[in-house]
């Protein structure tokens, strides 16, 4: 049999996911369920004086309206929604209720539950409810959170959450800067996103009143964690949930949580023996979900006076949102290692304050910090290479990990060990692809003719942190799990593969690389392997699928577990051919004794005899199976350089995003098809920030632009056609080689979109634009510049 | 991102749909396409008691060339003006600006008896029709009557219709001088920002999503008139112009892009 691994499969499971067959959370029905309508506060900041929901109770099909201190008498829950992530041991953690009691501290908390037999009746119901507030002034930027005239939380005296720092070498630090011929300080707004995934966020909680058990379908990324976090939220015992994400239409961080709408339907569930559930609107999401980035960035560079870095310094003011959910605290801590980027920085300090603020919370979202860290330095090494007068590839060139050549196991000024990379040569290949003299040269052209739009390149080499795992290091910075992946491979009787995954796919593609990894290393046809996986009952130990995880921890268990059932299924070979193990090779799928290739038994065969157990080696335990949970001792460090080309209607302050081009090098490929499908989506991800997306407040904490009228979504009618490429710098820290590519696009491009803004407008004295580029931020931009009275603050 | 309690009728015939306008006054709603009004119910931004389909009244969609003008049915659905040899000879003003409304799933849907009765000043089918001169039919319980689309466009979201009239034809001029419009957006399926529709070699020029209405650039067309070239007409787009603030553009930012828009139409006009 050829390689499997490595090949651009089609994936398995678009089949049902194309033509309807999948089964999302809304599509799963069951008698008698009842719909949760959440009554949501329009207030980011107000007192509670009075709900008044007797028309709502009057109405036909409802059934109860809970508030909030009506739910904490019905003893629902034992302890508030969690947090896992206490970054400092005197981190501020205001109790977070499913349904607030008192006072609201961001619009779109619920205040009220709805419990109605239509979908239709509880929205209904929801007008009826009638809640009267005082309204307090908010905390609605963190800015204004972080000057504390305004408290976000009535009963905190402050709204700073925790000061987290890491700053390995304070004094090296000192002297760098102290020393350096140039320093460069930037400073640069991460805009909150809405994560937007294509399927809502919905729950259906379905109890077994005579059994005693219930079951959760959650749209989650999560159904290991929810399950773990669900038992110790609400008492119910952990034996007695089951979670099963059915199909999960995406995710990006936002179905990573322990979310208010998945405790009430599990334990009104469970407290009235009926079925509950509950789906997200999309307007509803922008305070149902929860957002990401959502910071201030400070970021110093000190250089030599040819722009080889001495140090650098970061400060971050972090905004949470109103509360702590599940890691908020620690998203930036994740982008913290990251700040030196690909760069040789011999001193460096990060510190991070996090601010309550009266909106939505924060969290993980699609690189969760790691995007911010590569955008400000990135941002900045282009804002270096203009004070030292070189072009924005030679200021990297310059500065790369071993001098742009391939290293091993670097350890990073920030205290963590790069496992592998090879920078150099994906700068040169993403320049070469881009053409990048030809572009300069047109650049120059339309300069020179005074062309009103001109042409802007811009470029970005990340690296990423990823394959969250290492158990000890995640305890080391104070998250409250560890990070090891399990997996179970069986070998059926008739010689099919069952795997057991506890990474939870959500759109990933995992049945298919998972039937690839086992196809490699078992001999067997991909089509032979059924992926298990998203339901507690059937894969019951998991860590689930956030932080490009699922391949570097998940994907290796997998590998571990498919070798050990072929070294027991050798020992029944050799049993057969009456011969040492040791003389008996594996090769394709098929056992010979070394030697006498012409008597052979394919590992396929051996499953019946592993099922009947007629005629074991003795000591062997029937059945073909296997189980592996892989810690493994490090993260991986996947990079890659990215290169945007835009041009900029300076009339109009239109950008266009007309060139993309990225070499990625996540260390082996499983499926090319997937990693072009992963790169793809990170790309336009990051491009939205860059250019379209942004969770606009205003200054009462409203949310202005919920809806995906206003929320500006790119769609492939503003991306170029992108061209990709990769490198294969394989893993030190797995026996795959493998890294992760989940993220990466997202984290190499909004700093190269806007690097390639920037680049256009530089003749005028531009060297900076707050992301998102709007035509209307370009054009004030380029008034202000021009010292032209027209056009307002951006 | 459910409407509120709504009742639903179809109706059979243009005459039965003015029968229920008059029976249900300003409770009802006509519903065509519904590419806006139901969004607006689902936000619950509209609460109509009762709703009329008049999205099947077939023989209100046709598209005929006589006597120097178009005649459009108003349930023509957009994708068929975007795909009309008819119009191609005789109005490729309207032909064109209907391939850039929304997407294809909208154009599919969305009719330009609608768009025009929903008077959304940032659409973009209305200013079209504006800058082309055209004659707007409305049939009420006495019959039909002619409104000028000068005269249509009242306010945000509001036509001279009565209560009890239904829009049954769209006329325009065939032929005329040279044409072009212009759109500002973020995404391609969006509202415009601004836009700028001139016909008839800049005899008609019409703004949108410039104020309470989609506008017509008289000053401009004063302008030419007079002998004024293109950048000189274009400098004063703005005059008489109150355009809306949002996320997309502040007020003088609007008025900017109405300049540089005009004169590209103008330029690409000829």
């Amino acid at each position: 049999m050829t390689a499997v691994m490595g090949t651009p499969m089609l994936r398995k499971e678009d089949g049902k996911l194309l033509t309807g067959e999948g089964k999302f959370v809304d599509d799963i029905h069951v008698p008698g369920e009842l719909w949760m309508g959440m009554v949501r506060s329009p207030h980011a900041k107000a007192t509670i004086t009075s709900i008044d929901a007797s028309g709502a109770l009057a109405m036909p099909g409802v059934q109860a309206v809970h508030t909030g201190p009506d739910l904490a008498d019905m003893g629902l829950w034992i302890a508030p929604l969690p947090c896992a992530w206490p970054v400092t041991p005197d981190m501020l953690n205001p109790p977070h209720f499913p349904v607030a009691s008192g006072e609201v501290h961001h619009v779109g908390e619920i205040v009220a539950v709805v419990l109605a037999d239509s979908r239709y009746g509880a929205a209904d119901a929801i007008d009826e409810v009638v809640v009267h507030y005082d309204s307090l002034p908010a905390a609605a930027s963190v800015a204004e959170a972080r000057d504390g005239d305004v408290l976000a939380h009535s009963d905190l005296d402050t709204n700073k959450a925790y000061h987290w720092p890491l700053v390995p070498d304070p004094d090296a630090l000192d002297a760098a800067f102290a020393g350096a011929d140039v320093v460069v300080a930037a400073d640069f707004v991460q805009q909150r996103l809405i994560p937007t995934a294509m399927e809502p966020r919905g729950v259906l909680a379905v109890p077994s009143p005579h059994g005693g058990d219930i079951t959760l379908y959650s749209a989650t990324q999560v159904p290991h964690i929810l399950k773990v976090m669900a038992a110790a939220t609400t008492g119910i015992p952990e034996n007695q949930i089951r979670i099963i994400a059915p199909a999960v239409g995406g995710g990006f961080g936002a179905k990573l949580n322990i979310n208010p709408d998945e405790i009430l339907a599990l334990t009104l569930a469970n407290k009235l023996g009926r079925a509950v559930r509950w789906t997200e609107s999309r307007s509803e999401a922008a305070g149902s979900t929860h957002q990401g980035r959502g910071q201030l960035q400070h970021i110093e560079l000190a250089a030599d006076s040819n722009g080889k870095l001495q140090g650098v310094r970061v400060h971050v003011d972090a905004d949470m949102g109103a509360y702590m959910m599940l890691i908020t605290p620690g998203v930036p801590l994740l982008g913290s290692f990251l700040y030196t980027g690909v760069y040789d920085v011999p001193a460096f300090g990060f510190t991070c304050d996090g601010y309550f603020t009266n909106m939505t919370p924060t969290d993980a979202y699609r690189g969760a910090g790691r995007p911010e860290a590569s955008y400000a330095i990135e941002r900045a090494m282009d804002l270096l290479a203009l004070e030292v007068g070189v072009g924005p590839d030679e200021i990297r060139r310059r500065n790369y990990i071993n001098g742009g050549e391939a290293f091993e196991n670097h350890e990073a000024a920030s205290t963590l060990v790069f496992d592998s990379g090879h920078y150099g040569p994906s700068l040169d290949r993403a320049l070469e692809m881009a053409d990048y003299e030809g572009l300069r040269a047109e650049q120059s052209r339309r300069r020179e003719a005074g062309d009103k739009v001109q042409l802007g390149i811009g470029m970005c080499t990340y690296v990423e942190i990823c394959g969250l795992a290492p158990s000890r290091a995640l305890g080391g910075l104070g998250y409250g799990a560890g990070g090891w992946e399990h997996a179970t491979v069986r070998m059926l009787p008739t010689g099919k593969v069952e795997v057991v995954s506890g990474s939870t796919p959500h759109g990933q593609g995992h049945e298919t690389a998972w039937s690839q990894i086992i196809a490699d290393k078992m001999g067997v046809s991909p089509h032979d392997v059924t992926v298990l996986h998203s339901d507690t009952a059937m894969s019951p130990l998991g860590l689930d699928t956030y932080g490009s995880r699922s391949l570097a921890v998940g994907g290796v268990a997998i590998a571990m577990a498919a070798d050990k059932v072929v070294e027991k299924a050798r020992l029944i070979a050799a049993h057969q051919f009456e011969a040492a193990p040791e003389d008996v090779q594996f090769e394709n799928g098929s056992f010979s004794v070394a030697g006498s290739p012409s008597s052979s038994v394919h590992i396929q065969e051996l499953g019946f005899a592993a099922f009947a157990a007629h005629d074991l080696p003795d000591g062997i335990e029937p059945n073909l199976q296997e189980q592996v949970s892989f810690d493994p001792p490090n993260f991986a460090f996947p990079f890659g350089t990215h290169v945007a080309v835009v041009e900029v209607d300076e009339d109009t302050g239109g950008v266009k995003l007309t060139g993309y081009f990225a070499v990625d090098d996540c260390g082996n490929q499983v499926n090319p098809l997937i990693v072009e499908g992963q790169v793809h989506g990170g790309i336009v991800q990051g491009a939205a920030q860059a250019l379209f997306e942004e969770a606009a407040y205003d200054d009462e904490g409203n949310i202005t632009n919920p809806s995906l009228m206003d929320y500006l979504v790119p769609s492939t009618m503003e991306m170029p056609s992108m061209k990709l490429d990769s490198t294969t710098t394989p893993s030190t820290t797995n026996p795959l080689g493998v890294k992760g590519v989940g993220e990466a696009g997202t984290i190499g491009s909004a700093a190269a979109v806007i690097n390639a803004v920037c680049d256009a407008l530089s003749p005028h004295g531009i060297s900076d634009l707050e992301m998102p580029a709007s035509p209307q931020r370009v054009w004030n931009a380029i008034n202000r510049a021009s010292g032209n009275g027209e056009g307002g603050a951006s | 991102m459910i409407p509120a309690p709504v009742e639903y009728t179809r109706a059979g015939s243009a005459e039965e749909a003015i029968s229920l306008l008059t029976e249900h006054g300003d409770e009802a709603k006509l519903l065509a396409g519904g590419h806006s009004l139901l969004p607006m119910m689902k936000l619950r931004l509209a609460t109509p008691a009762q709703l009329i389909d008049v999205g099947r009244l077939d023989e209100l969609r046709y598209i005929n060339a006589d006597n120097g003008e178009v005649a459009i049915g108003a349930l023509t659905r957009h994708t068929e003006l975007e795909h009309s040899d008819v119009l191609a000879d005789a109005c490729p003003l309207l032909k064109h600006v209907a391939s850039l409304v929304g997407d294809p799933s909208v154009r599919h849907r969305g009719t330009l008896g609608g768009t025009l009765a929903h008077a959304d000043p940032a659409s973009d089918l209305p200013a079209a029709v504006l800058a082309l001169g055209g004659t707007l039919v409305a049939q009420g319980p006495n019959g039909r009557r002619e409104i000028a689309a000068t005269d249509f466009f009242a306010s945000y979201f509001e036509s001279v219709l009565a209560a009890d009239e239904l829009l049954v034809e769209v006329r325009v001029p065939s032929g005329g001088g040279g044409w072009n419009y212009q759109k500002f957006n973020r995404r391609a399926q969006d509202w415009a920002i601004v836009g700028v529709a001139v016909a008839d070699g800049g005899k008609g020029i019409a703004l949108v999503n410039m104020g309470a209405t989609p506008l017509r650039a008289t000053a401009v067309e004063a302008a030419l008139a007079g002998g004024a070239s293109a950048a000189e007409a274009a400098a004063v787009a703005a005059e008489g112009t109150s355009p809306v603030e949002d996320g997309n553009a502040d007020a003088t930012y609007r008025k900017h892009l109405a300049r540089v828009l005009t004169e590209r139409a103008l330029n690409a006009a000829g």
